[in-house]
């Protein structure tokens, strides 16, 4: 076999990789008629579409660059208030917001990567954690700027394309936000199925291996960090544009811990894991904090134990667990 | 000033004790177990519980929650940690993660959301002054029970069999098997110890830093930072940085309360930046 041939082999598999599945189509065709149906449902919709985006760029990180990450909230909660904060004081208008928030947040991602190059496991954990740990602190005491505790109010957005007003029900942000996660996903899905994501794959799985071979590892940690980050300052500017409000809560970890919790119901390195991740998990959030609203953590908890011991494979499989020897 | 080193030196003694048994997991054992605080929480509780409901002595308890910590970690690492060992470090975070969760839960539905107080003896309360120092007996008393633990804990690990059992077995636990070392009761007990002592640290704990059920969560990023910035193949470099965070926090909650938490975690993103395995670190350790 010489190597042309080889060579065009790959590349046809890069392409049908590529290629649009039936399922795809349905669930675009889902997407949009449920725009049409949301009713008085479009305002837990557009949370579920916004929670599926973020999940969507700590997927890119974590789970197609293998990068752990505790503090993801602090891209989410700095395109939230930027986006806040420019539609205050610069112009309403949501998509010039949305663009000036994902520039903002992609910078602060590309001076962040450099401080995840190095270290353990353990470190990254801990920087990550520490950088969104910062900007809530700072968000916090920066209160001339940011409202402090109370959080930034009164965020008057323009309409839509000069068109479309956002209103009460929420119509009108869920096509919003479902449309921004749309293109990301169409971006998303791009770059993952491109000899790009394939490196990034390689250097999740081996990391001297793949230095080893001449790929430069730095640039491609770079570069994916920073686009994780612009999307997830992209689900945050979402949330403040369609609720006017930004606030702490951006920065929390528990928005952190709940995201990874997201991404692993749904699978991680799986392109629409997060927004299976995303559907389930606030179904679940809102059926069990219905049933008992002071200790539905206990129940998270319970269920984050679970899955874990006996592996997310298994846990749709139930006679399995028992089973000696098997490793999920 | 120098009371409040001082303040700071007793603070920082008392995250060691809490987080030694996490460096001892996270370093030796490989394993990053969120869910020390709630072993903390657990001593905590049970000190508080034994004085306040039976009237036991607060010298008394504290071996008893030691103990008691110590028998719920060792349960614990036989039917839940052990199958996680070998996972990847997210599968663990989540795991521990979500025992937190429930930790802080269920002793919310069980004890009640409020702060718990305890009363130390009397001999143990207020403050003398020795040169212009104000020094409070039951920071002193900390300090001093914590100074015994740390260097009974460093002879262990140097200086008895099971000290080089353990090292042995942590290094690489197959030859260490070979050998005719036991790995699993080594880890077994070297985890309970762990848990003992991060329950006899929130025993110790719970006059200065209070007890609620959220205290593992609140806690949680101090011990890790502990941990992460001393480095995880010593005993020294966590008192090291016990100590350093100690002081920073106490002075920085003084001097600029504005700020609050804001330098502790500057301060530890800068150090890990510059050295990423923790000041004491060695390269190459796992």
């Amino acid at each position: 076999m010489s190597a042309g041939t080889s060579l065009e082999k790959v590349q046809a598999s890069l392409r049908a990789a590529l290629g649009w599945r039936w399922w795809e189509i349905a669930l675009a065709v889902v997407a949009i008629a449920s725009v049409f149906l949301s009713g008085r449902h479009a305002l837990l919709l557009n949370e579920i579409a916004i929670l599926a985006l973020f999940a969507l760029s700590l997927d890119l990180i974590l789970g197609y660059a293998g990068i752990v990450s505790l503090g993801h909230a602090a891209f989410f909660g700095f395109g939230a208030y930027t986006a806040a904060l420019f539609a205050k004081h610069v112009m309403p208008d949501p998509l010039v917001g949305l663009a000036v928030a994902v520039a903002g947040t992609a910078v602060l991602g590309a001076l962040c990567s450099v401080l995840i190059m190095r270290g353990s496991d353990l470190t990254r954990l801990m920087i990550t954690l520490g950088v969104a740990a910062v900007l809530y602190e700072l968000a916090n005491k920066l209160d001339w700027l940011t409202g402090g505790a109370d959080g930034l109010q009164g965020v008057v957005m323009g309409k839509l394309l000069g068109t479309f007003e956002f209103d009460l029900f929420g119509k009108t942000a869920y096509a919003y936000s479902l449309a921004v996660l749309a293109v990301c996903v169409l971006i998303t899905r791009r770059i993952v199925h491109s000899p790009f994501g394939y490196s990034l794959k390689a250097l999740r799985d081996n990391r001297l291996r793949t230095q080893s071979i001449g790929l430069s590892v730095h640039l491609r940690l770079v570069a994916v960090y920073t686009l994780g980050a612009a999307v997830a300052g992209a689900a945050g500017a979402l949330m403040a544009q369609t609720s006017g409000f930004a606030s702490l809560d951006g920065f929390e970890f528990h928005r952190s811990a709940d995201l990874v919790l997201v991404l692993v119901i749904g699978g991680t390195a799986y392109l629409y894991g997060g927004i299976f991740g995303a559907i389930i998990f606030k179904l679940l959030h809102d059926l069990v904090s219905a049933w008992t609203p002071q200790y539905w953590t206990f129940w998270l908890g319970l269920f984050l134990v679970v899955l874990m011991l006996v592996g997310r494979e298994r846990l749709i499989r139930p006679w399995t667990w028992f089973k000696r020897g098997g490793q999920a | 000033m120098l009371t409040l080193l001082f303040d700071g030196i007793a603070y920082g003694m008392l995250l060691f004790v809490l987080s030694v048994g996490l460096a001892v997991t996270m370093g030796l054992m490989n394993f990053i177990n969120l869910a020390h605080g709630a072993f903390a929480m657990a001593g905590g509780y049970t000190t508080v519980l034994l004085m306040n409901k039976l009237g036991v002595p607060f010298l008394a308890t504290l071996p008893l929650a030691f103990l008691f910590t110590a028998l719920l970690g060792a349960a614990f690492e036989r039917t839940l940690y052990r199958p996680m060992y070998n996972r990847p470090h997210l599968d663990q975070v989540l795991f521990s993660i979500g025992l937190v969760f429930m930790a802080v839960a269920g002793v919310d539905y069980i004890i009640g959301s409020q702060q718990q107080m305890i009363s130390v003896p009397e001999w143990l309360q207020g403050r003398f002054d020795l040169a212009d120092v104000g020094i409070g007996k039951y920071r002193l008393f900390i300090i001093i029970v914590c100074g015994l633990l740390t260097v009974a804990l460093q002879m262990i690990l140097s200086r008895t069999r099971f000290g080089s059992r353990l090292r042995a077995a942590v290094d690489d636990p197959r030859v260490a098997r070979g050998l005719g070392i036991n790995v699993n009761q080594v880890f077994l007990l070297t985890f309970a110890v762990g848990s003992g002592l991060a329950g006899l640290g929130g025993a110790l704990g719970a006059e200065v830093l209070g007890l609620e059920p959220i205290f593992p969560l609140k806690f949680m990023v101090y011990f890790l930072i502990v941990v992460s910035v001393g480095g995880t193949t010593t005993i020294t470099g966590p008192l090291l940085a016990a100590l350093l965070l100690g002081i920073a926090d106490v002075f920085g909650k003084y001097y600029a309360p504005k700020l609050g938490a804001f330098i502790v975690y500057a301060l530890m993103i800068a150090i890990l930046t510059w050295r990423p395995q923790g000041l004491f670190g060695q390269r190459g350790s796992k």
